[in-house]
């Protein structure tokens, strides 16, 4: 069963815990990054992009319309996301309280439901 | 020969040859794939060869010779003890040596029992089967189960390394151990066949397959344990299922309920099989769940319209069944066949009893099976919001838009 961990933050949640503690959140991440890589749970992990590089495309009246960072006034913002694959909820869970995203900012589970019906 | 199918049932034996031959379950294991990927590349090319069990044992065991000595090298380089690495075997002469079959089948139940090893994890007991005996690749495995290569061929050697730091080696377990552990490898089965049956998203043509796969395991357990009621009965409930298959989606792609299938759809040859399966094993005893699901199925399966379904007798094997493996699912579904035999009234009391089991309260079942029993019982705006929340909680995407058209049929 596939799950989502999102992490969310702003400027200012991402900036507070300081250059040191948010260096030692990315070598915490990393390892555990390798770890479910090893154990086969991991499906991918990203960091995304600050906000301002978010791009929106809209079809109006069937043209494209491109609009910057339309987000600029969002409180939190996606700040990155994993997948995994493992066995239960419970598991999901506990791979989550592993993540040091939630000593500070909280790390959000999501169940995936649908998957790109595609032929190989 | 000339069926992959055919080869994929040989890998069991393959497999069985070398590591009796050698031990090293692991390395074994990875030379047979290596073997299999190179007939996959030749065999449709330059033939297929007269022996084919023969030439995979053949090329699998130089395979491993090659991967033993490269091993033999590094450990030299890096000044190990190397000792204890068994002779390399003699090249094209290999399979002479490697002659010697076990007993017919027995090679596969001991594979299944080393796959299905307690100390995995389900989806690594599930992904191990696949390759070991199922004779499947990682790329087909991943595939099946959408994720990236990388991950199941991880998954696979992260199963490998932790049967051989459990010290478990190629043989039966001990007697007393093999009712538990055939009670794992049925469930695994169980699981292969689930994840091939309930998606309907996703690459549907390798999911059928492994839905194909896993009766196919089930039917080669069955024939190794004949006398074991259990393995008779998820063979039986598989057959039952899957027979409904034809009839359980519209072209749409939507799900179609039990009670609105076309039966002249369903597989007339599968519900023989699996009701003569079942059928037998009831009447030679010992009980057991996947006995008493497939007698539901076959109730179901034997019923020639809706209406027609004897649903005292499903209540009665629903009631069996909470007795012999409580679960708040199963009692679940006996809500729903006590409300087809006394009224939605009866039903719904069970349902309130369950609401306050903690293992199922928030789940979209019960809210979907109470949205149900209300309807039934003439009940339409609390039916309505109820198949709404139940939409909301589900995570799988057909069953949430059939929910979602029940709720609109209410108006």
């Amino acid at each position: 069963v596939k799950y989502m961990l999102l992490i969310y933050g702003n400027e200012e949640a991402f900036g507070s815990v300081g250059a040191e503690a948010f260096a030692e959140i990315l070598r915490e991440t990393d390892a555990l990054n390798q770890e479910l890589f090893e154990s086969g749970e991991l499906v991918g992990a990203y960091g995304v992009a600050d906000q301002v590089n978010a791009t929106v495309v809209r079809v109006t009246a069937g043209a494209p319309v491109v609009t910057d960072g339309p987000y600029a006034e969002a409180k939190e913002y996606l700040g990155s996301f994993t997948i995994v694959d493992c066995d239960s909820l419970e598991r999901a869970l506990e791979i989550a309280a592993r993540n040091p995203a939630a000593r500070y900012w909280g790390v959000e589970v999501r169940p995936l439901m649908h998957e790109a019906n595609v032929e190989p | 020969v000339t069926d992959w199918r055919a080869v994929r049932r040989l890998v069991p034996e393959v497999l069985g040859a070398l590591v009796r031959r050698y031990g090293r379950f692991d390395a074994c294991e990875d030379a047979v794939q290596e073997a299999l990927l190179a007939a996959a590349a030749q065999w449709p090319v330059q033939g297929w060869p007269s022996n084919p069990r023969g030439w995979l044992v053949t090329v699998a065991s130089r395979r491993l010779a090659d991967q033993l000595r490269s091993d033999t090298a590094r450990r030299r380089r890096e000044q190990v003890d190397a000792a204890r690495i068994p002779p390399p075997p003699a090249g094209g002469d290999a399979a002479l040596h490697l002659g010697a079959r076990g007993p017919a089948g027995e090679d596969t139940l001991t594979l299944l029992f080393l796959c299905c090893h307690p100390a995995l994890s389900p989806a690594s007991q599930v992904a191990l089967t696949l390759r070991a005996v199922g004779g499947l690749s990682t790329a087909e495995i991943a595939r099946a189960f959408l994720v990236p290569e990388a991950t199941m061929a991880q998954r696979i050697s992260r199963a490998k390394q932790r049967i051989k730091a459990t010290g478990a080696t190629f043989d039966l377990p001990p007697p007393a151990e093999q009712a538990q552990r055939l009670g794992v490898m049925l469930q695994v089965l169980y699981l292969v066949f689930n994840e091939g049956y309930t998606a309907t998203s996703g690459t549907r043509l390798v999911r059928a397959e492994l839905t194909g796969e896993a009766v196919r395991l089930a039917r080669e357990l069955h024939r190794l344990v004949p006398g074991d009621g259990e393995v008779a009965g998820l063979l039986a409930l598989m057959l039952l299922t899957d027979a409904r298959r034809p009839a359980r989606t519209a072209p749409d792609g939507s799900l179609v309920p039990l009670s609105e299938q076309d039966r002249s759809l369903w597989d007339a040859e599968a519900i023989a099989e699996g009701v003569a399966l079942v059928t037998r094993a009831l009447s030679n005893g010992p009980l057991g769940p996947y006995q008493l699901q497939a007698a539901i199925a076959a109730v179901h399966d034997e019923a020639p319209s809706a209406e027609a379904t004897d649903w005292a007798q499903i209540l009665a094997l629903y009631t069996l069944l909470e007795r012999t493996a409580p679960n708040p699912m199963v009692s679940l579904n006996r809500a729903v066949a006590l409300a087809m035999v006394r009224g939605p009234a009866a039903g719904l009391a069970v349902l309130d009893s369950l609401s306050t089991d903690e293992r199922i309260a928030g789940f979209h079942h019960l809210v979907s099976v109470r949205a149900h029993l209300l309807e039934m019982a003439g009940d339409r705006d609390a039916a309505r919001s109820g198949y709404r929340e139940a939409a909301r909680r589900t995570t799988s995407e057909p069953e949430r838009r059939h929910l979602h058209t029940r709720a609109a049929r209410l108006g």
